[in-house]
């Protein structure tokens, strides 16, 4: 018989509202770990053209001076500092640190493991974050 | 014949005594003929009360009895109307029409199992991974063994695993996780929660048994605690929290 598998596949993960701000989280953790990622193999680029001289070298600098350059630069700081800070919370949680105790679970059921601890600390990651950027910016355009 | 043709017509009025009525739209997908699901739209009366599985029932009864749908009692306690109500993964039993608060209501097939017809989906996996955790609890001598004492517990030591215990294997909390979503070979939430249900019970001793079998690339670590899980159980069951605290035992925090 010819089954499909119905899998919901990376379209479930691009649609991150339907499971409130944790969900949101888990989306912004894969989002910003493949941006720095990206940036990561971007920067060691940048970084080996030193080897074809100071001229070369130079006009690779270049690039991160212009208005895309420094947009660019502003979103990895975001994406850096968001990505930090929510990943200490997913990395305490992983270690069942804040996850709450099992206990008779009452009806309406709140999860326990979705404390308010927790969304204070994505809405703390995610607040941290754009404070970072605005700081960048504001060194990045300030001249 | 006619007899029947009576008895449906007056049932039939009866229920559509009602002034309010929603749209229901119905996912129409049989894998031998079909290329692709399609939607099916129904005009169905409701009262305050009334559950979407009531509303499927009464599309199955008086309009469209081809429609595939599983259910059993009807209270949220089989699971097997687990099915996606507008983009969520929920009892159809458990889920009044009322409370969704919504002119339109789409109930499709639960995400990540293979569809077997319309709303019904194949959950041999979901019970294929269940039965790989050992669902039992171990020993090495028996309750009804002469001689041996009865397996006692404290209260305090029932709390630790009665919350994992209340599972109904509804498969929701597969169909909501993201990891499920991408990785076939997962084992999924619902069999990690049944893992710390008999980890965290005193009466085990098949810890070191279980925590190897979910200690794989596929197994525990794959879960990204995004908590949807925990968010659709109709039962409070919180599986996101025993993966974590099953983690717990594998980092050595947990003795």
């Amino acid at each position: 018989m010819k089954r499909s598998e119905n899998k919901e596949g990376i379209k479930g993960m691009a649609n991150p509202g339907r499971y409130g701000i944790e969900r949101v989280a888990y989306w912004l953790m894969r989002i910003t770990g493949l941006g720095l990622l990206a940036y990561f193999i971007g920067h060691i680029y940048e970084t080996s053209s030193i080897l074809n001289g100071r001229e070369a070298w130079d006009e690779m600098l270049k690039m991160t001076q212009t208005t895309e350059g420094h947009i660019l630069l502003t979103l990895v700081i975001g994406m850096c500092v968001f990505h930090t800070a929510n990943g200490i919370r997913v990395m305490l949680g992983h270690g069942g640190i804040g996850v709450g105790k099992p206990a008779r679970p009452d009806y309406p059921y709140i999860p326990a493991s979705q404390n308010m601890k927790h969304k204070l600390c994505i809405y703390a990651s995610i607040g941290l974050a754009a404070l970072a950027m605005m700081y960048g910016l504001s060194v990045l355009f300030g001249e | 014949m006619s007899e029947t043709q009576g008895i449906a017509e007056e049932q039939s009025s009866t229920e559509i005594s009602s002034q309010k009525t929603i749209t229901l739209k119905i996912a129409k997908y049989n894998p031998d003929h079909d290329s692709s699901s399609q939607f099916a739209s129904f005009t169905v009366p409701y009262e305050r009360w009334t559950t979407v599985l009531d509303a499927i029932l009464d599309v199955k009864k008086h309009l469209d009895h081809s429609v595939a749908v599983r259910y059993s009692c009807r209270q949220a306690s089989c699971g097997s109307c687990g099915m996606k109500i507008n983009g969520r993964p929920r009892l159809a039993c458990f889920t009044k029409i009322s409370e969704l608060n919504s002119d339109v209501v789409t109930v499709e097939p639960m995400n990540n199992y293979p569809i077997v017809r319309d709303l019904v989906v194949d959950m041999g996996k979901l019970i294929t991974n269940h039965k790989k955790m050992m669902p039992y609890v171990v020993r090495d001598d028996s309750e009804i063994t002469t001689d041996t004492k009865e397996f006692a517990q404290t209260p305090e030591q029932l709390e630790e695993y009665i919350q994992f215990a209340n599972c109904i294997k509804c498969g929701l909390c597969n169909s909501a996780c993201p990891t499920m979503a991408t990785d076939s070979s997962f084992l999924g939430p619902q069999a990690l929660a049944q893992a710390y249900r008999y980890v965290a019970d005193n009466r085990d001793k098949g810890k070191d048994k279980r925590l190897k079998i979910i200690d794989e690339s596929h197994g525990i670590w794959r879960c990204h605690f995004a908590g949807s899980c925990s968010q659709v159980c109709p039962k409070g069951v919180d599986p996101a929290m025993g993966i974590q605290l099953l983690r717990g035992y594998l980092l050595g925090f947990k003795k």
